[in-house]
């Protein structure tokens, strides 16, 4: 009971925040908005394989661009029909909109994660580095398949993809993202990705199903990262190759480290910031990128397990500080 | 058939850059279990390096020899001293943490590269000068080789007989070898591990620089960016033919420019880019140690 009123509750903040939002800031900054929130589904979906299974995947773009090329392909030939048959039958709609992005976006993250899956298979025989190039590959194969298929637009992109997404949508699939990721981390299958992480062989000793868990994490990642590629080509309207190269995955790697490896709040934090920091850097364009590798190399020299470590926040944390304060009193 | 012949001599001519690439990453791979996602990046400093000189020697685009020589030698030495100071800077403290860190910092690296080069060098491609004219020679049977194409593999193949003989007949390369076998013991016999593992870095850095210098004297656009592909694409040629195993990325080298031109040749070119992939996730589900790697049991 106390768990479906807290989901209603979250729900109708996500309602309230895309009727006031949209309305209170500029669409720049809105657009901002969505991006970090697209970013800190990728980030977070990558920390599941990265950060808590201890697999190196660097092809996380690829997934994305599964999701994002099928939910699109699902909303322009049977999704747009769909919401004008509900629309003419009296639904409004931003529910008729919303029920088909919803339909694309699952649709989206299965057949991402049936490519996780697949990609998740070698990590049976490849560990490590090898492992890492396997995602690697894949990723660069799945962008060279969209060049060259003519019925997804092949180089020259997919333009005119429905405008669905919206804050309510990215804010709900944040909080899935956040919330599945906790919920596994508390889980006796997230305590086997731990194990895993920490020692394979230990944990395969102990009776843990090391490929099983490794292939869900995988999984489960790609979905989220599929689900990810929905949003953004439902929000830029146009899907094109180039935006799901090598860069992009190291991006989505960046985010992960930087927070923290294992973290879900640093992974947060961290695609907040990488997506905010290069906005901000805007009037020095042409040093951006080159500041933004200078701080990838000396964050790794002075702080290699991240910014939080694999630390959480958590409200318990805080109250039990701020009581301990209280104890002892000011500090004279 | 002569079409054939004629893709097999384009495909070695590529196949001896990537291979000379490929060199630089398997070295450092087998000495410090790092893929060093920069080296592509150093290939491409080392054509802007050639690039440089060449129109510094030559204002009037004069042709010789002796300076053709010269701009290969001094790219070289500089993209070496580049490498030299990368190794000091970014890779050497973080050396003691775990891989990912030092792998997330190659690709900082990796990325600063890039764009301090957009900075200085400008976003658009610059012509190399063109210090060797072309010249064709027919080799019969319709198959025709230029002068450049010769100029690239002849380079290599001493490049790559200079590197076999530092390995395997210097006392330098000697201690290489015992500090990829293990840090420790070779540490133990007195062998300096930090100078050894710069020494590769040179190394592996001017084989790249060298490679960037025979690329542009055959196709004269370079960019800042040129060094992405071909660098991610010998890293798969050094696993193909068996990483930190020397011969094998000369095999992997060849094999991977052979399938290439082929590729584009017979498929299609823009299915160039995926061949290299395809090759490497067959290689590693059938043959992760590639194709001259040898087999090691893990150990517990």
């Amino acid at each position: 009971m106390k768990r479906l009123i807290a989901t209603v509750a979250l729900l109708a903040v996500l309602v309230v925040i895309q009727m006031i939002l949209p309305r209170a800031v500029n669409p720049y900054v809105l657009q901002i908005i969505v991006l970090c929130g697209i970013n800190i589904v990728l980030a977070v979906s990558l920390n599941l394989v990265n950060g808590f299974t201890g697999q190196f995947s660097i092809g996380h773009a690829g997934f994305m661009a599964i999701g994002g090329y099928a939910s699109a392909m699902f909303s322009l030939h049977v999704g747009k029909g769909w919401v004008s048959a509900l629309t003419a039958g009296g639904v409004p709609a931003l529910v008729a909109q919303g029920a088909a992005l919803l339909v694309a976006l699952l649709l989206g993250g299965l057949l991402a994660a049936v490519a996780g899956y697949f990609v998740g298979l070698p990590s049976l025989r490849l560990r490590g580095d090898y492992l890492a190039i396997v995602t690697l590959g894949f990723g660069e194969i799945i962008r060279v398949l969209i060049i060259n298929v003519d019925a997804v637009g092949a180089a020259q992109g997919l333009p005119g993809i429905p405008q669905w997404t919206n804050l309510f949508w990215i804010g709900l699939f944040v909080l899935a993202v956040i919330l599945v990721s906790r919920n596994l981390a508390h889980s006796t299958h997230g305590r086997a990705l731990f194990a895993i992480r920490d020692d394979e062989v230990a944990a395969e000793a102990l009776g843990v199903n090391t490929t099983a868990y490794k292939v869900l994490a995988f999984v489960i990642g790609a979905f989220f990262a599929g689900v990810a590629g929905g949003l953004s080509a439902h929000f830029v309207s146009y899907l094109n190759p180039s935006s799901f190269t090598f860069l992009r995955s190291i991006e989505i790697v960046a985010m992960v480290v930087l927070g923290g490896l294992g973290s879900i709040t640093g992974a947060t934090l961290a695609a907040i910031v990488l997506t905010v920091l290069p906005e901000a850097l805007r009037s020095a364009l042409a040093y951006r990128m080159v500041i933004y590798s200078l701080m990838l190399i000396v964050l790794m020299i002075t702080r290699p397990q991240g910014l939080l470590g694999t630390r959480e926040f958590s409200w318990k944390a805080i109250r039990d500080r701020l009581s301990r304060r209280r104890a002892t009193g000011p500090v004279a | 058939m002569s079409e054939f012949l004629q893709q097999l001599v384009n495909g070695i001519t590529w196949g001896s850059v990537y291979a000379l690439i490929a060199l630089g990453y398997t070295m450092v791979y087998g000495i410090l279990r790092l893929i060093n996602f920069a080296h592509g990046d150093i290939y491409m400093l080392g054509a802007f390096f050639g690039y440089f000189l060449a129109r510094w020697l030559a204002p009037m685009a004069m042709p010789s020899g002796p300076e053709a020589i010269v701009v290969l030698l001094v790219s070289m030495l500089g993209a070496g001293a580049v490498g030299f100071l990368i190794e000091r800077l970014a890779y050497k403290p973080v050396r003691r943490s775990s891989r990912l860190a030092a792998l997330i910092t190659a690709i900082g690296v990796s990325l600063l590269l890039e764009n301090g080069g957009i900075l200085l060098f400008g976003p658009d491609p610059k012509f190399f000068p063109q210090i060797i004219p072309a010249h064709q020679f027919h080799l019969g049977a319709g198959v025709t080789i230029s002068n450049q194409q010769v100029i690239v593999i002849v380079v290599s193949l001493v490049l790559m007989l200079g590197l076999r003989f530092i390995v395997l007949y210097t006392r330098v390369g000697k201690a290489m070898r015992a500090v990829s076998y293990s840090h420790t013991a070779a540490a133990l016999m007195g062998i300096s591990v930090d100078r050894i593992i710069t020494f590769t870095f040179v190394l592996g850095s001017m084989l790249a620089a060298a490679a960037g210098v025979l690329v542009a004297v055959q196709n004269p656009k370079i960019d800042p960016l040129m060094g992405i592909m071909p660098g991610l694409k010998a890293f798969v040629a050094a696993v193909l033919g068996g990483i930190g195993n020397i011969p094998g990325a000369v095999l992997g080298g060849l094999v991977m420019g052979i399938a290439e031109v082929m590729v584009v040749g017979y498929l299609s070119p823009t299915w160039r880019d995926a061949i290299a992939f395809i090759l490497l996730i067959a290689i590693l589900l059938f043959r992760p140690a590639g194709i001259l790697g040898r087999n090691t049991a893990e150990k517990v």
